[in-house]
């Protein structure tokens, strides 16, 4: 990815630690990109930094964030993208998997998961859309889900703050149009990652490479709204389809 | 949850812990107590039982890269990167992995923990060769790094030493320089055993060399068989090829598996290279890693699962043996479609590494009851003629044929003992071994 100046694309990365951030990463490090990463833990970020050096980022910069430390998003950023210059994509791709059970049974556990899914997610595109509105080029990319399609009662709190963040994207999408940036919303369905690993696996999982190939090829295509890999969007289809009435005696 | 190698065979309800930090292996090993042993897991292709236990901690996704030293070809990454990724980021740049096995589907930890072999081995010897250095876990928490230079003993032990002496973190590689990513490949059929015996000898200078054999074919034409032979190419580019691969059903018939669907196959594949061809020019990822192309190959045995039976015979009885041992396999009808027959080279002084001069051979056994007598016999005749059996292969040896076939058995046990006095680390088989109590 080269920007018109053909100097090496800049990509902002927020939750760099995360399988599909990593795998993204990956392949924009050995395009030659220069990469800025956030990340809460400072051992694991500098552990991905020397891999994409390895792999042949032209530079790579770090900021430790917790994403729920809604007070430092604005500083961090601004630092994070007067570092990077340019900013040819910002890919946000932290998240956390609730446990349904207990978090429908306790508040603070729910929106402890609302925070760091859904809540955060919105305070960086706060920051994120004024600056790329300014730069009038780019793209935000943020990592959904599938779950966000529809509420099941096995997954009703991630999948409500999933859509969320979805529904958000698409109006920030029209916002940012005429600014000549681009909105794209990635909703992976299962990924075989340390955040899934103790679900039992199956045909429908894909690894977190496959998810980093659609992002990157999604970024240079420009499109809004993926689901990756593509077959979801089938079956998330079939999902939607079904009649309230009906699906609420399924259990799914 | 459930958890198995390769072969799907046998199953395991295990804890499984798949950390992205070496911190996380850290606390995992601090819970070990209540569970008993635990064992490290790469990327899940050994076939048997090595890499299950009740507690199981996976590297998988510790696969990050720490440095390249691109004038002398030197790699450092987590253990849990795979050949894949390794390859996929050192070939265009001029660098093999100088051992590759049959499937880039493994990882470094794995590879090392295995001490695995290559079609070079009868000149490049195992794995363990061009393994500089690596970092291990210990049982007390502390991490050593291990090298011929400092920890020798335990560097050795590790190499080939199944995971039981620790859990690799990192590994320093010595990679190959090439000028090409192609290997030139010359096809040699032969009519029976004694046809390829006498192939081997006398391509004996070839890098890299293979046979497949017919496991299935009697009298005159028993053991009758295709030499792959290969030279590294010095022309078609360094470009890493992206095939489309197939993937195998997730559930299959095994009972398609049998005497004929096998029998014909072969007869097939037999003729088909038998036909002659002259020297091609193959790109290594369809030279060495042939299955890699078909996901998911091993479903095609079925739910059950299979065994696969790889043995070493010395030099001067492999003829004999062999030849034993097809018989055996041909009376029963019992075979697998791509059973393979290498010459190895002199054994390497790691205590528990599998090759030694001579001849090894490696078979797919669908799983049936009747397999388990059968392969009891096929254990007899390989260790009375002083072979052995690959542990990375291995579901089901016992342990009184292991003691026997493994002669540096003590050593490695009083490594074991001096870094993991109280047996932390240890799976189902090193346990069925008496490898670990």
């Amino acid at each position: 990815m080269q920007d018109s100046a053909n100097k090496a694309a800049g990509i902002l990365i927020i939750g760099a630690s995360s399988a599909i951030a990593r795998a993204t990463a990956r392949l924009y490090a050995a395009q030659g990109c220069r990469l800025h990463l956030i990340a809460r833990n400072p051992e694991s970020l500098r552990k991905t930094a020397d891999d994409l050096t390895v792999r042949g980022a032209s530079a790579v910069t770090l900021s430790t964030l917790d994403v729920n430390d809604f007070d430092r998003h604005e500083e961090v950023l601004q630092q994070a993208l007067q570092t990077l210059g340019t900013v040819d994509l910002a890919l946000i791709c932290h998240g956390s998997l609730p446990d349904q059970r207990a978090s429908e049974a306790d508040f603070e556990l729910a929106r402890h998961e609302i925070n760091t899914n859904g809540l955060s997610v919105i305070s960086l595109l706060t920051v994120l859309s004024t600056h790329f509105m300014k730069q009038a080029s780019g793209t935000i990319a943020v990592v959904t889900s599938v779950a966000g399609d529809r509420g099941r009662q096995s997954n009703y709190v991630y999948g409500s703050v999933k859509a969320m963040v979805s529904t958000y994207l698409q109006g920030l999408r029209g916002r940012l149009r005429p600014f000549h940036v681009n909105v794209l919303d990635i909703r992976p369905g299962f990924v075989d990652s340390p955040m899934t690993a103790h679900l039992q696996k199956g045909p429908l999982w894909s690894s977190p490479q496959r998810i980093g190939k659609i992002i990157v090829r999604s970024v240079s295509r420009g499109r809004h709204t993926v689901y990756a890999p593509a077959y979801w969007a089938l079956i998330m289809f079939i999902v939607r389809s079904i009649p309230e009435a009906l699906f609420k005696r399924i259990k799914l | 949850m459930e958890i198995s190698g390769w072969g799907n065979y046998p199953k395991l309800d295990v804890r499984l812990d798949e950390p992205i930090e070496s911190a996380g292996i850290m606390a995992a090993l601090g819970q070990v107590v209540a569970s008993g042993q635990v064992i490290a897991r790469g990327a899940g292709r050994s076939y048997g039982d090595s890499s299950l236990s009740r507690h199981v901690v996976s590297s998988r996704f510790m696969d990050n890269f720490i440095d390249f030293d691109a004038e002398r070809g030197l790699l450092s990454c987590a253990s849990g990167a795979t050949l894949e990724q390794v390859l996929d980021f050192s070939v265009p740049r001029g660098w093999l992995i100088p051992v590759l096995p049959g499937t880039r589907f493994i990882s470094i930890g794995g590879a090392i923990a295995s001490d695995i072999h290559g079609k070079n081995h009868h000149r490049d010897g195992c794995f363990s060769n061009f393994v500089e250095s690596f970092t291990l876990l210990l049982a007390s928490g502390e991490i050593v790094r291990c090298s011929r230079d400092s920890n020798r003993p335990l560097f050795e032990a590790s190499c080939g030493g199944m995971g039981l002496t620790g859990i690799i973190l990192t590994a320093t590689l010595q990679l190959e320089k090439i000028s090409s990513a192609y290997i030139k490949q010359q096809i040699f059929p032969a009519a029976n055993l004694d046809a390829i015996f006498d192939l081997f000898e006398q391509r004996c200078a070839d890098k890299y060399s293979v046979a497949w054999i017919d496991c299935l074919a009697k009298g005159q034409a028993r053991g009758r068989s295709v030499l792959f032979a290969g030279e590294q190419a010095d022309q078609g580019g360094l470009e890493n090829r992206r095939r489309i691969t197939l993937s195998a059903p997730p559930v299959f018939p095994a009972a398609l598996i049998n005497r004929v669907s096998i029998g014909a196959f072969n007869r097939l594949y037999y003729r088909l290279q038998a036909r002659g061809r002259g020297p091609a020019t193959r790109h290594y990822q369809d030279y060495f890693f042939p299955l890699d192309w078909i996901r998911g190959w091993n479903r095609l045995y079925g739910k059950k699962g299979f065994i696969q039976y790889q043995f070493v015979v010395p030099q001067d009885s492999a003829r004999e043996t062999i030849e034993q041992v097809l018989t055996e396999i041909a009376d029963q009808g019992k075979g697998s479609f791509l059973s393979v027959l290498k010459k190895m080279g002199p054994e390497n002084t790691n205590p528990l590494s599998f090759p030694l001069e001579g001849y090894t051979l490696a078979l797919d056994f669908k799983l049936e009851k009747s397999l388990f007598p059968l392969l009891d016999r096929l254990d007899s005749m390989v260790v009375d003629s002083g072979g052995r059996l690959y542990l990375t292969k291995d579901a089901r040896m016992s342990k009184e044929i292991f003691t026997r076939s493994y002669p540096r058995l003590d050593e490695f046990r009083r490594i074991k003992a001096e870094v993991d006095p109280e047996s932390l680390f240890g799976s189902m088989q090193s346990r069925r071994l008496g490898l670990s109590d």
